[in-house]
């Protein structure tokens, strides 16, 4: 077992979460929580893989891919930006109803055969560097190198422009952000539907780049709700979920590859000898995503920042908010 | 011509407005909106199964007759219905407080085996009188869905984790955890499922007073209907009549009176946790003694503690409203396995869950249709 290749695999298994991740942060800085990230993530593998497979162009599959994920997430948005309703809930039932159309839609599509991916290459220079070279920047999908750039635009657009400051102040304080002229309804709409076509994209890596295919709801296995305890360890901050995600994807690749060799490290591999033992190392990420979220919370008591302010709340014009 | 525009200009003046109810809607009137969301959610289900080239009335004739046709299968939807009403009966009593326990899922499956552990473990001699093994499975049923409710609950109350997520982790490591026992200890030749209980670990059916009563022959409905049943009830009289049960509804409603009012929200956030867990627990105990017979991932897993969250939500988490709702849905699943393609319940159970959220509005809001030309 080469620990650069897990490495190397593990960063584009965490590209997805990143994805994910950083979509539901800039959902939940506007003040609107959807707990729909794994549905949408398994509407957007099924239709990004569909649409390959009927068209043979990857990229119109991600383009579908994302504008249907945008598109479901603005059920959430209605629901609980116009009607006011439980973002919890609200988010359940996404969660269930696109679980529920990708699997009526991705009928037969497990037997659909092979389809063309998004391109693989190595960057020239970078991939040249010790270490850091193999592991990311070497035989890379398009899209792992899309998330590196990502982090930091993302961070940027958050900390440092002006819709990003508008971002922030409606979901800390909508009527305050309201009454500078911000339409605190219009930028909900608009940032859950970002988050909808980041999860989409998610899936969209998913089938089309890290594990090709389709395969019901085990396409995701719950990395969509991975993502939603990962934004609370990243506490808001894109950088942090960069982190997060690639620490996981890195831990995914490991659980799978480390049962496949004899020998470990010159020792007698004992996760090969015993394969039952493999069932305690698929609970990990599980397990790890409970201990990051105790860490999440307790550093956000410990500082006293956490959520966004509005994080949950629906805004009322000419309710007393907050 | 000018009568047109006369209608027209009188239409004009008529607005759909909006307005916040002040008083509390009359008692007919959130049963009647939620049978309309519900009736809405299948005439959407409908289209969207049209969509995806399947014929919706004959999916919907074939639910109806598959589940209530007759005796034998009307038997069988209260046998499905059985461990959703348990879930459902859990989720209820969490969402009372706002605690979003959505692990009723990872509780039902640890339920089952802490049940199933009590049989295949032979801590008993299998020729036990039933009147010892059942009590003592139900007791070990609970306490594994207790023990599951209780991580996320303690973690809430100590770190303010998040319960939704934390519960959620807690559902895949249940599965991984029962599928190492079936696996790698209590396998039968090698399949992946432990061997048959014996006959004193089966809950009684109905089937079984055959000899009696002949019209029960074949009937599997079992006692699990029975606990879930008494639970609804119990449930019903400590939510509503109790004083543990206002402090739930207090804390639901408005933490801060409740903090101020000297309510101890973590020891209440602690208990209900457990509680739920321990409800899911029994559910998936009636489910592994009275219906799979031993300990399998497959029959068990099968999402019951999802839709428990729907059939709570849809029953607005009243128990004694959950039995009936339930046997609604157990009748979806029961006659769902067979219809093409395989999605459909799972998405009719999301279209029927948004539909309800999103009437919900109409409880707290008005919709008046006014003429803007006599205001003036």
């Amino acid at each position: 077992m080469d620990l650069i290749i897990v490495l190397q695999a593990g960063v584009a298994t965490g590209t997805v979460l990143l994805f994910a991740t950083i979509g539901e942060i800039l959902a939940e800085r506007s003040g609107v929580m959807n707990l729909g990230v794994e549905g949408m993530m398994l509407i957007g593998a099924m239709s990004a893989f569909s649409t390959t497979i009927a068209t043979g162009n990857p990229w119109l599959g991600v383009l579908v891919a994302m504008l249907f994920a945008g598109l479901i997430s603005q059920i959430h948005a209605f629901i609980t930006i116009t009607l006011q309703a439980d973002q919890v809930v609200s988010g359940l039932a996404l969660t269930f109803l696109s679980t529920g159309i990708s699997l009526v839609l991705g009928e037969g599509l497990s037997k659909a055969g092979t389809v063309s991916l998004m391109p693989v290459f190595s960057i020239p220079v970078l991939s040249q560097i010790p270490i850091l070279g193999p592991i990311f920047f070497t035989r890379h999908s398009i899209l792992v190198y899309f998330g590196y750039i990502l982090v930091p635009l993302s961070w940027y657009y958050i900390n440092r422009t002006r819709p990003g400051m508008h971002l922030r102040a409606v979901g800390e304080y909508p009527a305050a952000a309201d009454a500078l002229g911000i339409n605190v309804f219009r930028m909900r709409y608009l940032y859950v539907f970002v988050g909808g076509v980041m999860a989409g994209l998610a899936g969209a890596t998913i089938s089309l780049a890290v594990s090709p295919g389709w395969f019901s709801e085990l396409t995701t296995a719950g990395q969509g709700w991975i993502a939603v305890g990962l934004v609370i360890f990243a506490q808001w901050d894109p950088v942090r979920a960069a982190v997060g995600s690639y620490a996981f994807g890195a831990l995914r690749r490991l659980i799978l590859d480390i049962q496949g060799p004899t020998m470990l490290f010159g020792f007698a591999n004992p996760f090969y000898y015993n394969p039952y033992w493999g069932f305690f190392l698929q609970m990990l990420p599980y397990a790890f995503t409970v201990i990051v979220l105790v860490i999440g919370s307790r550093e956000a008591m410990r500082k006293r920042i956490g959520a966004p302010a509005a994080l949950g709340v629906p805004y009322i014009r000419g309710e007393r908010g907050l | 011509m000018a009568e047109k525009t006369k209608l027209f200009t009188r239409i004009k003046f008529y607005r759909i407005r909006i307005e916040p109810r002040l008083s509390e809607p009359p008692a007919w009137y959130p049963p009647l909106i939620s049978v309309g969301a519900l009736i809405l959610a299948l005439i959407l289900g409908g289209i969207l199964i049209k969509l995806a080239g399947g014929d919706p009335i004959r999916s919907y004739a074939h639910i109806a007759k598959a589940s209530f046709g007759n005796i034998g299968v009307i038997s069988d939807t209260i046998v499905k219905a059985t461990p959703i009403l348990m879930t459902a009966l859990a989720c209820s009593i969490a969402f009372r407080m706002k605690l979003w326990n959505i692990g009723a899922e990872g509780q039902f499956i640890m339920g089952a085996f802490g049940a199933s552990a009590i049989v295949l473990t032979k801590v008993l001699p299998p020729e036990t009188s039933r009147w010892v093994f059942i009590p003592l499975m139900m007791l070990a049923g609970m306490a594994g869905g207790a023990i599951w409710g209780f991580i996320p609950g303690y973690l809430k109350a100590k770190f303010n984790v998040n319960e939704i997520i934390s519960s959620l982790m807690l559902n895949y490591i249940a599965v991984a955890w029962v599928n190492f026992w079936i696996f790698a200890v209590w396998t039968e030749a090698g399949f992946q499922m432990s061997p048959k209980f014996p006959l004193n670990a089966w809950l009684p059916r109905l089937t079984d007073y055959a000899q009696n009563i002949p019209a029960l022959s074949g009937l599997t409905t079992h006692m699990g209907l029975l606990f879930g049943i008494l639970a609804a009830v119990i449930l019903w009289l400590v939510v509503f009549r109790s004083c543990w049960g206002y402090e739930i509804r207090l804390i639901g409603d408005n933490p801060q009176a409740a903090r101020y009012a000297g309510v101890n929200i973590a020891k209440n956030t602690l208990l209900v946790m457990m509680l739920s867990g321990a409800l899911a627990g029994l559910g998936g105990m009636s489910e592994v003694s009275g219906m799979v017979h031993r300990l399998q991932t497959a029959p068990i897993a099968a999402g019951y503690g999802f839709t428990g969250i729907i059939v709570a939500w849809l029953s607005k988490l009243n128990p004694l409203a959950i039995i009936f709702v339930s046997i609604l849905f157990g009748a979806l699943i029961l006659a769902g396995r067979e219809i093409q393609p395989s999605g459909v319940p799972k998405m009719i159970q999301g279209i029927i869950l948004v539909c309800l959220i999103a009437s919900d509005f109409l409880l707290r809001y008005r919709v008046r249709i006014v003429n803007t030309a006599e205001e003036k």
